[in-house]
């Protein structure tokens, strides 16, 4: 029996739902069937290896680098880390490993022809889209969370639980650079949501995994080809890739909300009518195939 | 006390692709106990009709009640209704019983506790717990079957549910068909495998480019069609031509040494008496069962034929 069936067949199957099926059903299955997918692993797997290889490239590779935020750091804390990955990964580690699932979670039931077994049975399909999109989403912040744990394990077996110094120039202490860390994550997931958005946007429109995870991460190389061509320098605070960056706010001192804020609306601008037309071709589309 | 609503009811029935008409004004109806088929060449018009009742693609035109409801509105109206439209699918990575739990848990109620019992329905008991990739076209097909058993149907709309199977595999769908039929669930199956029908159905619709051609009693068409007769003679020649000449007999030609016709029982005795006075005495005048197929391909081969075919006896005629 491979890794992946032996890992598949560990996961416990969900449990009877009482009554009438509902969203939390879809949800259940939804993430029953991601433990039997390879995709699933492979988008882990590099969230997990990732930080593992960058540190350890850190250790062994060629040496000091000044260029970027908390470059001068990498060998005085290990909580410098997940910083400089956040800063990396937003280039097309991060979009690729969501659009992963995201581009995949409604194409693959076109792909099995699924879609007529599912939606005739006792769901309507919002119940459907809303629980894949949730999958999709709780996909996204496990893989977030578990890069950045594994970034902060790294780091500190590397570099040592010691304190960082602020963008502002202020040292914040080994502990509270930890929870700024975390609050980072948290606030890098909001461009990754909109990217889930646009996976499942992708996935619902092209009906096919590979053209929905690959248009994902183009749309999302696109917006950094945006930020650097001459002349849309005024653009920059509105593209998405610019929201990546947003978590660096509370990094200063005083913590600087404006482009956590910013990134919100903005996300919100290219996430919500995402996952609006995404609803609405699910909702409507005729299910003629497979 | 208000008439219960039959299972299936389709009026002008409608989809259209750009200029392309794939179903062009259906009316059907399925009563309570029927074993309707639904027959038609490749490309008819018959799975995007399933479609339609199932609510899996939206209709151009016209109406589809299932007990009296809509199925284009909610899933609701697919209560005590199940089936499937081309091959049953399911996640290849999971076994057939994970599928079957999952489909169960989609339908809620007690559907779980029926997963048992309907994979023993279709035997597929023992291989439940291998992977659904691994399984044949057969295994599958009964797998759908047992998914549409979960909830409890009234209803079954079965779409070719034969097709691919081995001829043992085929007598064992007509079975549970028929076992089915005899719990008292309604079943509407389309095919182009004549004999399937013809074995399993009381009732047909035969739909050609998207247009019913035939509905009604199997019988009934068999009757209003005419029976085919084979005649043998002392004078073949003179028969044919006596035959030709007599009103009321049809589709008059020579065939392995015989001549063949089709007619009434009234129009053959006053042959017998012609042929007679003509000199040709009769060696052999005997009724040839009308075969479904025949009639299948008198309504669906010939395009202008068809659609200049007066309705048939009891049957809506296009």
């Amino acid at each position: 029996m491979s890794a992946l069936s032996t890992a598949a067949a560990t996961l416990r199957r969900p449990r009877r739902a009482a009554g009438a099926p509902g969203v939390a059903t879809v949800y259940r299955w939804e993430l029953f069937k991601l433990g039997f997918q390879k995709r699933t692993y492979l988008g882990l797997g590099a969230s997990i290896a990732t930080p593992i290889i960058f540190t350890a490239f850190a250790s062994f590779g060629p040496g000091h680098h000044d260029d970027f935020a908390f470059a001068d750091y990498l060998n005085r804390s290990g909580l410098a880390f997940p910083l400089v990955l956040l800063l990396f990964g937003a280039i097309w580690l991060f979009p690729l490993i969501v659009a992963l699932v995201a581009g995949d979670i409604v194409s693959s039931e076109d792909h099995n022809g699924t879609l007529k077994t599912i939606f005739t049975r006792s769901l309507e399909r919002h119940q459907i889209f809303a629980g894949k999109t949730l999958v999709a989403l709780t996909y996204a912040v496990v893989a977030i969370f578990v890069e950045g744990t594994t970034a902060v394990i790294a780091g500190i077996v590397r570099s040592g639980f010691h304190s960082l110094q602020s963008l502002s120039g202020t040292i914040v202490s080994a502990p509270k650079a930890l929870e700024l860390v975390y609050f980072a994550l948290l606030i890098y997931l909001i461009p990754i949501v909109t990217i889930v958005c646009i996976g499942i946007l992708l996935s619902s429109l092209t009906r096919n995994s590979a053209a929905a995870i690959v248009g994902t991460l183009m749309i999302s190389l696109l917006f950094q080809l945006i930020g650097i061509i001459p002349g849309l320098q005024d653009s920059v605070p509105y593209l998405l890739s610019t929201q990546y960056q947003a978590w660096q706010g509370l990094l200063r001192t005083p913590i600087d909300w404006q482009p956590i804020i910013r990134a919100v609306w903005v996300c919100a601008m290219y996430g919500v009518p995402a996952i609006f037309t995404a609803f609405v071709l699910f909702l409507r589309r005729d299910v003629a195939g497979g | 006390m208000s008439e219960e609503p039959p299972p299936v009811e389709v009026r002008g029935l409608v989809k259209r692709y750009g200029r392309l008409s794939a179903v062009d004004g259906v009316d059907l109806t399925v009563q309570r106990g029927d074993v309707y088929g639904y027959l038609g060449p490749n490309g008819a018009g018959k799975t995007t009709s399933l479609r339609m009742m199932l609510g899996l693609i939206r209709p151009t035109a016209g109406t589809v009640r299932l007990f009296g409801r809509d199925p284009q509105e909610s899933v609701r109206a697919l209560e005590g209704v199940a089936g499937f439209v081309e091959a049953p699918t399911f996640y290849p990575y999971l076994s057939g019983r994970r599928n079957l739990e999952l489909l169960a848990a989609y339908d809620g109620g007690d559907a779980r506790r029926r997963v048992d019992a309907a994979l023993e329905t279709v035997e597929l008991l023992e291989r439940a717990g291998d992977r659904v990739g691994g399984y044949s076209h057969g295994m599958r097909q009964r797998l759908g079957i047992a998914a549409a058993l979960l909830r409890n149907p009234k209803l079954l709309l079965l779409d070719e549910p034969a097709t691919g199977l081995d001829p043992a595999g085929m007598r064992d769908m007509r079975l549970l068909i028929r076992r089915l039929s005899d719990q008292g669930i309604t079943v509407l199956l389309s095919s182009h495998l004549l004999s399937e029908v013809e074995e399993v159905c009381n009732r047909v619709a035969i739909i050609r480019a998207g247009r019913i051609a035939y509905e009604g009693e199997i019988a009934a068409l068999k009757r209003g069609a005419g029976a085919s007769y084979r005649l043998e003679t002392t004078d073949d020649e003179r028969a044919l031509a006596v035959c030709q000449a007599q009103p009321g007999i049809s589709e008059v030609r020579r065939e392995d040494g015989a001549i063949r016709f089709v007619a009434e029982d009234r129009t053959v005795a006053e042959l017998s008496q012609a042929l007679v006075e003509a000199g040709a005495l009769i060696r052999v005048l005997a009724p040839q069962t009308l075969r479904l197929e025949d009639l299948f391909l008198s309504l669906t081969e010939d395009g202008d034929a068809a659609g200049r075919r007066e309705p048939l006896a009891e049957g809506v005629g296009t």
